[in-house]
């Protein structure tokens, strides 16, 4: 079998459609995705499940790489996934891209 | 890029721990080499006491194992005395010559024990109590011999001697003054602690000073011997035998290294409020030091040294280090014991004085122009944190006065079985009723982790970190765990957060002379550490540019909470709920035909009657906000905000048979004239007809309550956490009045507040007086401050109107999809 090389990235918003220092709920079959745009216009994308309680980490107030979930404040590095310790946990990420002002994910590796 | 070097002598709490407060900063600043004289990683030294008697064993007491020093990458070299600094060529170097080069300094060499210069002082068996070699040849002293004497009735001596009671030996304290530990208790205190003492088996003799100790055959001590009484004759000196003399007469800052190296040291080294020293590559924190006159023998301090040393390492080069007020808990289980500030007074000042000696307790409160500035607390010692708060705080008892001696008996009364005694609880009974956080698990997490702060407890265990009820309790729990270690943070200087050193109040009063208009001009002009501020700051500076600048400050959508950002509250699984306002709890078929209208076509689970007289829509979906608001067609009951929420009200005098006053028409016009505010917290009112107070008026942020005469204006009550009975404010005539002091209220909390102050915190605060002064005596005052209100509010636009009809926000809403 040979294997695909092409990765597979969709579009899924203009970046001016993310609100820096915030994101959008990306529907996806993969379940709700969080893309985060914070003030660099770094994006990150992150299964919108909170490790804590599965609270929408895309509601929560994002700052630098991190994102604080609106449930009870558990605060989720941005690029890792990562619950900032002491606390421990993570969440999915998902590749996502910028390019020509245009944000695209990958939803499955190829 | 070459990392700096720096050289730490001296492996002891204060020194780590500015190391640890260095590495949170700026992890890969420096490359760090550290010196230690004793063979043990670090280690709480002030635990060595349960060791000694057996609670606890050496490894319990480990702060930072050598795994720590490795994952940090920090060279350490323990068993190595550092003897010789080279200032210009700026190396140290050790006793087996072992050399480093520094950039930076730090010297945390802390105290040496004071060793009395009688004959004899140098036999076998002759030990200071200090670190854990000394701690063992007392464990082992106490295996072979039998009469142990300690020299020195202070807080390491009363330790050293219960530990060896503990373990067998027969113990006698001598001490030089009248009585025990007279540098934290009075003579009263003194005399109770030496009861308890000795019905534990300790003897005591004093006042007594030592003559000598006398040698026996292989040269270990065999007696101590005494200077007679003053008065009696020459050689009339009495003699007891002892196999073991412990000598805890105090501790001196070691200085000999720096003193060696030309560092200008007086009975410790100085340093400034930056924690340097005369040579300003050298830094020095802990007990070796002497800031501003003081040398601290207490960990308390040491750790605020360490905070500041490290922010100046790191190149932060903000905080200054001001001095500790400290407070000392004698550390012998099942006695307990708490002294702090002035606690002896004198002719300027007032003591209270509680006595009840066949229950042994004891407590002395020392008052100064209305502040408490001392206090000695025997047998009972629960309160000591807040007594200790106030202390620090400065702030004025005159409002407590008459019930400050019983203590701070509220600890808030939900989630926590009415329980406010940390020591009577079980270490299995549940301290934080909305995490699940049982006492153990706190007691565990303080010692394995090494936690000496509040926000320590509160990110290891969650207690007190959600609703913060129980935060006392907590406090009491970390006091009692970590002993003299624990310091309460002062309320009155307390950083807004983390970003910053700068307290709410500071930062609203930059916002206000600088006309500072938005969250970057704020961060820019008070330097904050972080690029864009964290979850707790952003929303504070955001009512505090929208407070003090109505109409010109950039409200920022981002840095609100969801709910305030979405104009609904959100819930457990990511809907929201939707409370429209009904102006004073009345309704109409009208209304309530759409309510059930728009339950039944956007499939609202549920439908509730709000405790404040309103109804909740719960489980609308996101994306059909917009379009439930604009079906309802009625105006954002702001349930979700940090803003005027309900006024609720009762039928009053237009039907109700004993009303007297139209409280119903009353509560609808103050909701009207202050709808769409935003405050430091939530904000509920109430307005009742008739003193029968139907509409709950005695526990609502402003309550109003209608008599004869014309109506009572209630403030600061609160019905949640802790219910707080609301306290009389004013009684006035007519309702334009009521408006008026109601508005000048709620503004002055709305301008002074901290951001998440209800108004009874921020009343306990400032004191009831001050607000009086400020409505009641003021009266330009008052009506300038109700003219700010009504020209913040002016012109403020029903939010879901704009979101529904006009599109406002609408990313906010929308999903995205692939």
């Amino acid at each position: 079998m040979t294997r695909v090389e092409t990765e597979m990235w969709v579009r899924v918003a203009a970046l001016e459609e993310i609100p820096r220092l915030g994101a959008r709920v990306v529907k996806s079959p993969l379940g709700d995705i969080a893309v985060f745009r914070n003030n660099q216009d770094e994006v990150f994308a992150l299964r919108d499940k909170c490790p804590h309680k599965g609270g929408p980490l895309s509601q929560g107030i994002v700052f630098e790489r991190k994102v604080t979930c609106p449930l009870h404040g558990w605060t989720t590095h941005l690029d890792s996934g990562q619950a900032v310790a002491p606390d421990e946990g993570c969440t999915a990420t998902f590749p996502v891209k910028v390019e020509g002002g245009e944000v695209y994910l990958q939803l499955e590796r190829p | 890029m070459r990392k700096m070097k720096l050289v730490m002598v001296g492996n002891g709490m204060a020194g780590v721990r500015t190391l640890e407060e260095l590495l949170k900063l700026a992890p890969d600043l420096y490359d760090i080499t550290v010196f230690g004289a004793e063979p043990h990683p670090n280690y709480n030294r002030i635990l060595l006491s349960p060791v000694l008697s057996g609670e606890q064993t050496v490894n319990d007491i480990i702060l930072n194992d050598l795994d720590w020093y490795r994952a940090h990458g920090i060279r350490l070299h323990l068993n190595k005395k550092v003897t010789r600094i080279d200032r210009v060529r700026r190396r140290v170097y050790a006793e087996d010559g072992t050399e480093a080069e520094y950039d930076r300094l730090l010297l945390a060499t802390g105290s040496n024990p004071v060793i009395l210069p009688v004959p004899g002082k140098e036999l076998k068996g002759v030990i200071t109590y200090r670190d854990i070699a000394d701690t063992d040849a007392m464990i082992e002293a106490a295996a072979k011999f039998r009469h142990a004497v300690v020299i020195g009735g202070g807080l390491l001596g009363l330790e050293a001697a219960n530990g060896l009671r503990v373990r067998g030996m027969e113990v006698t304290v001598v001490h030089l003054m009248p009585w025990l530990m007279e540098r934290q208790l009075d003579e009263t205190a003194g005399r109770l602690l030496q009861q308890s003492l000795e019905k534990r088996g300790l003897k005591f003799l004093l006042p007594k000073e030592t003559e000598c100790l006398v040698g026996g055959a292989v040269g270990r001590v065999k007696a101590v011997r005494f200077k007679p009484a003053p008065g009696s004759a020459p050689g009339e000196g009495t003699e007891i035998p002892a196999d073991l003399v412990v000598m805890a007469v105090g501790i001196r800052p070691n200085t000999e290294l720096a003193e060696s190296a030309g560092l200008h040291c007086n009975r410790g080294i100085v340093v400034n409020d930056t924690m340097q020293t005369f040579d300003p590559r050298i830094y020095a924190v802990g007990e070796c030091v002497r800031h501003r006159g003081v040398a601290y023998g207490l960990v308390a301090p040491l750790f605020e040294m360490g905070k500041v040393c490290a922010n100046h390492l790191a190149h932060m080069g903000i905080g200054r280090y001001a001095g500790s007020v400290t407070s000392t808990k004698l550390k012998v289980t099942g006695i307990d014991l708490f002294s702090a500030g002035d606690f002896q007074g004198g002719n300027d000042s007032e003591e209270i004085v509680l006595k009840d000696a066949s229950s042994g307790v004891y407590k002395k409160l020392v008052i100064r122009d209305n502040k408490l500035v001392g206090g000695v607390l025997y047998g009972d010692t629960v309160d000591g944190a807040w007594y200790f708060q106030l202390l620090k705080d400065g702030q004025s008892v005159a409002d407590l006065r008459d019930h400050l001696m019983f203590g701070q008996t509220h600890l808030g009364n939900t989630g926590h079985a009415g329980q406010n005694k940390a020591a009577a609880m079980t270490d299995a009974m549940e301290v934080c009723g909305c995490n699940g956080v049982c006492k153990g698990t706190i007691v565990k997490a303080i010692k394995e982790k090494g936690l000496f702060t509040l926000d320590d407890v509160r990110k290891h265990t969650k207690a007190s970190s959600s609703c913060g009820s129980c935060t006392g309790l907590v406090e009491q729990i970390l006091a009692s765990t970590v002993g003299g270690a624990y310091a309460p943070q002062s309320n009155t200087a307390k950083p807004l957060c983390g970003c910053t050193e700068l307290t709410h109040e500071e930062v609203r009063k930059a916002i206000r002379e600088e006309k500072l208009l938005s969250i970057p001009e704020v961060m820019e002009f008070l330097n904050w550490r972080t690029p864009n501020g964290c979850a707790t700051c952003r929303p504070a500076l955001n009512y505090y540019l929208v407070c003090a600048w109505p109409h010109e400050a950039k409200d920022d959508p981002q840095s609100r909470f969801i709910n305030e950002r979405a104009h609904a509250n959100i819930q457990k699984d990511g809907t929201y709920s939707v409370i429209p306002r009904m102006y004073g709890g009345v309704t109409n078929p009208d209304q309530l035909r759409r309510i059930a209208d728009v339950a039944d076509k956007y499939r609202i689970p549920t439908v509730k009657v709000t405790g404040g007289q309103r109804i909740d829509l719960l489980g609308v979906k996101k994306e059909d906000l917009p379009r439930v608001w604009a079906d309802l067609a009625m105006p954002s009951g702001y349930a979700y905000g940090k803003a005027l929420r309900t006024v609720k009200t009762c039928v009053g005098s237009e039907w109700c048979r004993f009303g007297v006053q139209d409280s119903t028409n009353m509560g609808i016009e103050l909701e009207k004239a202050f709808d769409r505010m935003w405050a430091p917290h939530k904000v509920k009112m109430a307005v009742s007809g008739c003193p029968r107070n139907c509409a709950e008026s005695g526990i609502k942020d402003v309550g109003v309550i209608g008599v004869d005469s014309g109506w009572e204006i209630y403030v600061a009550g609160n019905g949640g956490i802790k219910t707080e009975v609301a306290q009389f404010l004013a009684k006035v005539k007519t309702r334009e009045e009521v408006l008026e002091y109601c508005g000048a209220f709620i503004q002055i909390y709305r301008e002074e507040a901290r951001y998440l102050d209800r108004t009874v915190h921020w009343v306990n605060r400032v004191g009831l007086d001050y607000v009086k002064k400020r409505i009641l005596d003021d009266h330009e005052g008052r009506k300038a401050l109700y003219e700010r209100l009504l020209y913040a509010l002016q012109g403020e636009k029903d939010p879901w109107q704009e979101r529904a009809a006009k599109g406002v926000a609408r990313h906010e809403f929308e999903s995205l999809s692939v």
